[in-house]
């Protein structure tokens, strides 16, 4: 990667961190504490939503982040042509 | 020997027999191996073994009983999302730039990155937040055996111990970690039965996530009844800021732990680390989404069998968790005392650490499936207590004995005090579930407080700000660390008893404190010396994929 590509890399990286951890403080923060009173008044299966969020949601859609993340990550470097292999080699401290 | 008992030692001889065999089979003789596995575990195992560390003697035992009593239901969410969105922030802002940085510990991170003087500091908090941790573990261990074999506390903790020593020393962190695959697979078996098997049995629907909606107005009628306000009302116990702070603290404070960390660094590479944090976030939520479920079954199903039931009444479950002391009266006295009449629910008192064990016996499931649940709450503590040893072994034997005082120690002299210190760790740890503090249960939540304020910004900072400098970091943890520490002496029961500023509770300040270093670090970070060029050219580096010789070269340690 020359200085131009290593740059845009760690922008495309920030931009996904930044989408991500928004989604996260939504769901947890969010819709599982300031605002549950109010989605307290829809229902889900029985749940009041905003507990559902608090005790099933927020943990369901934290699961699928890291996914997207670790999905998304592979993508972003093969576009850069990062091997997949060349991460099964690397060094680790003797 | 009752039904249950013979089948727990069944279920304990055959697990334990496995740990000891899978250790047996992954012995090692170097460092790498002892420390990180060599780097060589694939990552759905790493996932595992991650999880398995992760989830204690707290979440398998306690937590299911903390959301239906101390939280009064939604109260307990803080647990919940605060222990498993921590992984969020790993998995984006830590694991791949740490893995990719190599080494072995956090203070190590925090040594290379900054200085000497950040190093000592950051092994000082791994040792403690591990020890407040660990002795928790051995009590946990204590508690089962106390109740399904019937044996002391004393020989309860010390078979752990022998167990624990065995597969810990001989294998270091390549045996512990294949251990913590098996005992991963025993406690969540031994946790998600149950908890499917009762959900099928109360509600006709045999997924328990999506069953437990139908109990939830149930529940919330009854709890009114007895006039403990609705299950799922929010902010019944915990205020809104306090739910925010204690959330976060949890949250941030996972992501510093050193003996999470740690296993991002057994990973085969950056990759297999972004994966390991995926896994193990899987893993986890396994057990995170059904404890909720398993902690509103067991209410409503403990409401209706005690309230307005005399003693001699009672169902069995009752009376055999009231003779070991865990159900009592409020104050703390005998069950015994509250007479031949019906009782009312809010006439006695249940410990948190007994729904999960007592959730079979409570929806009537068979005796096997209770000694496999007695398993698992073996395998959690187990599993726990060896990863957090093996934080303790490393700190004292890389971080302090050969980056301090012998740097020319050969390898297999660094392995002999690594394993010394195992050895004494274990001691100490069993020492203290026999003989346990009595603030230990208060400790281990404000270990979270302390690792937030302490390691998160330093560690976030370090690598995604490459003018962090040194003096910056060393403050920020300083100031971090004694402004929470001060907090929760001066707020917390056995010590003070303030109502703290803004009612903010002593577990959630840790939020506050992490703010605090930030801007500290951040502050001082301007007015002193830059880091060294190099310093600034390999923080660059770790962000992104592929070799490079200045990475190289550090991980060797010629820089």
């Amino acid at each position: 990667m020359d200085e131009q590509e290593r740059r845009d890399y760690w922008r495309k990286n920030l931009r996904l961190m930044a989408v991500l951890l928004s989604i996260w403080a939504l769901v947890s923060f969010g819709a599982g504490i300031i605002f549950v009173e109010p989605l307290n008044n829809f229902s889900l299966g029985g749940f009041p939503l905003g507990f559902w969020f608090a005790q099933q949601g927020s943990i369901i859609t934290f699961v699928i982040l890291i996914a997207v993340y670790v999905w998304r990550m592979d993508k972003l470097d093969q576009s850069y042509g990062v091997d997949i292999d060349d991460y099964e080699e690397e060094v680790h401290h003797s | 020997m009752t039904e249950i008992q013979t089948w727990t030692l069944v279920f304990v001889v055959i697990t334990f027999s496995a740990y000891i065999y899978i250790a047996y089979a992954s012995r090692v003789n170097s460092t790498a191996g002892f420390y990180v596995a060599s780097g060589g575990i694939p990552a759905p195992a790493n996932g595992a073994a991650i999880a398995a560390d992760w989830m204690s003697a707290a979440s398998f035992i306690s937590m299911a009983g903390i959301i239906a009593f101390a939280g009064n239901g939604y109260g307990g969410s803080v647990y919940l999302m605060g222990w498993t969105g921590g992984y969020v922030l790993l998995a984006l802002l830590l694991a791949p730039y740490l893995r990719k940085f190599g080494k072995y510990t956090i203070p190590d991170f925090v040594g290379d990155r900054y200085s000497e003087s950040a190093r000592l500091i950051a092994v000082l908090c791994a040792i403690v937040v591990s020890f407040v941790y660990v002795a928790g573990q051995m009590a946990g261990v204590g508690l089962v055996f106390t109740r399904f074999l019937g044996v002391t506390t004393e020989v309860g903790v010390i078979i752990g111990m022998a167990i624990v020593f065995f597969y810990a020393v001989l294998g270091g962190m390549k045996g512990i970690t294949w251990t913590q695959v098996a005992q991963y697979s025993v406690l969540i078996t031994a946790y998600l039965i149950p908890a499917f098997a009762v959900s099928a049995k109360v509600t006709g629907i045999a997924v328990p996530h999506i069953g437990f909606g139908s109990i939830l107005d149930e529940l919330n009628g009854l709890q009114s009844d007895l006039g403990l306000g609705g299950y799922t009302a929010a902010f019944g116990s915990t205020s809104m800021l306090n739910m925010v702070l204690i959330t976060a603290a949890l949250m941030f404070g996972t992501a510093g732990l050193p003996h999470v960390i740690v296993r991002f660094y057994t990973a085969k590479s950056v990759r297999a680390a972004r994966f390991s944090a995926l896994w193990a976030l899987f893993f986890i939520s396994l057990l995170y989404t059904t404890a909720p479920s398993v902690a509103a079954f067991s209410k409503l199903q403990i409401i209706k069998d005690v309230d307005g039931t005399a003693l001699a009444d009672m169902p069995r479950w009752f009376t055999t968790w009231a003779d070991v002391g865990l159900i009592t009266t409020p104050d703390g006295g005998p069950v015994s005392s509250l007479g031949s009449g019906a009782i009312s629910y809010s006439d006695i008192l249940i410990n948190n650490d007994i729904i999960v064990l007592a959730s079979p016996e409570i929806g009537g499931l068979p005796a096997p499936i209770v000694g496999l649940v007695a398993a698992g709450g073996l395998a959690a503590a187990l599993s726990t207590a060896s990863g957090l040893l093996l934080v303790i072994s490393s700190s004292v034997a890389n971080d302090v004995y050969f980056k301090k005082i012998n740097p020319q120690a050969t390898e297999a002299r660094q392995l002999l005090v690594g394993r010394i210190a195992m050895a004494g760790a274990i001691v100490v740890a069993g020492y203290l579930g026999i003989n346990p503090p009595g603030f230990v249960a208060q400790v281990v939540a404000l270990a979270f407080g302390l690792a937030c304020a302490s390691f998160f910004p330093v560690l976030v900072l370090g690598i995604f700000w490459k003018n962090c400098t040194a003096a910056g970091a060393t403050a920020g943890m300083v100031v971090g660390l004694s402004t929470t520490m001060a907090y929760m002496l001066w707020t917390i029961d056995i010590y003070g008893n303030s109502d703290g500023i803004f009612g903010i509770a002593e577990t959630g300040f840790g939020t506050i404190g992490m703010i605090i270093n930030f801007i500290v670090t951040i502050a001082v970070s301007q007015v002193t010396a830059k880091p060294s060029p190099v310093m600034q050219e390999l923080v660059e580096e770790i962000r992104f994929p592929g070799r490079t010789s200045l990475v190289s070269k550090h991980a060797h340690g010629e820089l």
